[in-house]
């Protein structure tokens, strides 16, 4: 037996006298939980005369479920669910393309006094 | 081929850089700066996730993401700024129709997404996550198409009120419930379409009794909406990032909501049951309109005043944006400051279609945005100005808002213009604003009334400066 193994066995005797593993979900509840309160916190620092920016932004942002329409147009057999997916592609891309770019065109707007 | 926890810990860095673009919009020096760790985040996520094993169908992909991006930076190019609003509501809806697709494509092929059971079905935790995932994508979908159709002028912008109206919503929302548990516990395909086209209506229904004076509160909502729906997929796919990024564009969105409800001293719950700024408020405003006398005057009589003063605030409002005055304003502004006045522009915080907007449409007129304040920045400084200008505001100035116990608008924000020594409204008319209500500002004695369409003003105004 080597140590690799005798460490995966401690792992999972401290698994269970911890009470048995954690569902995956917890795990992705906890993520999500602490996401908001960053959330909360990054955007009220946010000055209010770039809240347009920000909204085009998040928009691109939340594109990111690309992520997901990339999976499912992923496998290279042609059914509903990759047609599915590259149709999702396309739409998020508009958003990620777009939004980034308008972002960027508005925030290159906001001068200084000369 | 890069292995499990490689991606995720890409995964890890491209949540980290969606934070850091956010962090970096609290000023606008770092906010460009901020944009370009998003792109750098989301490019990440995107290359990675094209090389992970199951996706093979590169050529198809590419092409979707040309298509799609080339559209993109076409409209990116070509929107004019005062149509924001209008682009931002789109690209929820394309969030949100992606969002039930990929919903949709996840049932039908969960193995492409490494979530099927043995069986080759789905566990319950995934169909839950795919039921909340879904209906909030599509009540994201149809509900930012009528937010866009009433913001681009395609439908009116007056609440569509019927009776019985919450008994139906309520309704369709418990269907919306009941298929979609049904759905959870057999993973049929009947209940999850029925669940999916009830709430595709429901965004309908929950946007039509809404005034286009409340878009920007339902802009920002659908905003977290949108957000909320990507943590959905998020779940679905156990993926972090998506979580993360759909945690804090759902939590941005929200915080936007709540500053324009308080802007508006209006509570959310309000704003949702729709009929606001529909019908005039009853007779008694309506009535007193043009009996009152008003001092009117011409634009060489602002430019003398204004050309006398030390200082101007100029609070711009939709108005201005509306008769596409804002360069005009700009040019104006420059001559005053050229003959030594103190220019500064003071903006409420529901002035425009979005949060943020006219600060926006006065940067794209290059105003610079060091003189454009914030209501509580300059709301103290009114009492030491010479002249406040309004162009294209009402209800936003109204002082019955502190004075008046009765209006309706009592307790909603103002901009606290009639301290200044002298006020000026540029206005086409005695009409009242969104809130339908008269305005006792227009009635003082220190108010001069210009009667003018806005870039008119400005312009006659400047040629009475030179």
């Amino acid at each position: 037996m080597n140590s690799a193994q005798t460490a995966v066995d401690a792992a999972q005797a401290a698994q269970t006298a911890a009470g048995g593993t954690v569902d995956p979900f917890i795990f992705a509840f906890t993520v999500f939980v602490l996401a908001i309160f960053v959330g909360y916190h990054v955007v009220w620092n946010v000055t209010s005369a770039l809240h347009t920016p920000l909204m085009s932004v998040t928009n691109a942002i939340s594109s990111i479920i690309i992520v997901g329409a990339i999976l499912a147009a992923g496998p290279g057999e042609m059914n509903l669910a990759t047609i599915l997916g590259l149709i999702a592609v396309a739409l998020v891309s508009v958003n990620i393309f777009g939004g980034f770019m308008v972002t960027q065109r508005m925030l290159s707007m906001f001068k200084k006094r000369k | 081929m890069l292995s499990a926890n490689m991606v995720a810990l890409a995964y890890l860095v491209a949540a980290v850089l969606f934070i850091l673009a956010l962090k970096g919009l609290s000023s606008p020096e770092s906010a460009r700066r901020g944009n370009l760790y998003g792109i750098l985040g989301m490019t990440l996520a995107v290359v990675v996730t094209l090389l992970m094993s199951g996706v093979v169908n590169y050529a198809w992909i590419f092409a979707a993401v040309f298509v799609g991006g080339a559209f993109g930076v076409v409209v990116a190019r070509k929107i004019p700024m005062t149509d924001m609003p209008q682009l931002v509501a789109a690209m929820h809806s394309l969030v949100g129709l992606a969002a039930v697709l990929i919903a949709v494509s996840a049932l039908y092929n969960p193995a492409a997404y490494g979530i099927a059971t043995v069986g080759g079905g789905l566990s319950i935790a995934s169909r839950i996550e795919l039921f909340l995932g879904t209906f909030i994508g599509a009540i994201t979908f149809t509900a930012s198409i009528v937010a866009f159709a009433k913001l681009q002028g395609l439908m009116s912008g007056s609440p569509l009120v019927f009776k019985g109206q919450h008994a139906v919503n309520l309704l369709l929302g418990l269907i919306m419930l009941a298929a979609g548990i049904a759905f959870c516990f057999t993973q049929d395909w009947t209940p999850f379409l029925i669940m999916t086209g009830v709430a595709l209506v429901l965004g309908v229904l929950l946007i039509a009794p809404i005034g286009g004076a409340d878009m920007p509160v339902i802009v920002s909502m659908l905003n977290s909406y949108s957000g909320w729906a990507a943590a959905g997929i998020g779940f679905t796919l156990n993926n972090n990032m998506l979580i993360i990024a759909g945690a804090l564009v759902g939590s941005s969105g929200a915080i936007l909501s709540y500053i324009m409800c308080k802007a508006m001293n209006r509570s959310l719950f309000n704003v949702l049951l729709g009929g606001f700024g529909g019908e005039a408020v009853a007779g008694g405003g309506a009535a007193a309109v043009g009996e009152r006398p008003v001092h009117s005057g011409s634009a060489e009589d602002a430019g003398f005043l204004l050309s006398n003063a030390r200082s101007v605030i100029i609070v711009p409002g939709y108005g201005l944006a509306v008769a596409r005055a804002q360069h005009a304003l700009k040019e104006m502004a420059d001559a005053l400051n050229g003959a030594g006045v103190d220019v500064r522009f003071a903006i409420h915080p529901v002035a425009g279609r979005m949060p943020g907007h006219m600060n926006v449409l006065l940067a794209e007129a290059d105003v610079p945005y060091d003189i454009v304040l914030e209501m509580d920045e300059i709301n103290p400084e009114f009492s030491d100005a010479d002249v406040a200008l309004i162009i294209g505001a009402n209800d936003v100035v109204n002082p019955a808002a502190k004075n008046d116990s009765g209006s309706p608008i009592y307790g909603m924000p103002i901009l606290e213009v009639n301290k200044a020594a002298h006020v000026i409204v540029v206005k086409r008319s005695l009409s009242p604003g969104y809130a339908g209500i008269d305005n006792d500002l227009f009635y003082m004695d220190k108010t001069m009334m210009l009667f003018s369409d806005a870039k008119k003003a400005c312009e006659s105004i400047l040629k009475a400066l030179s």
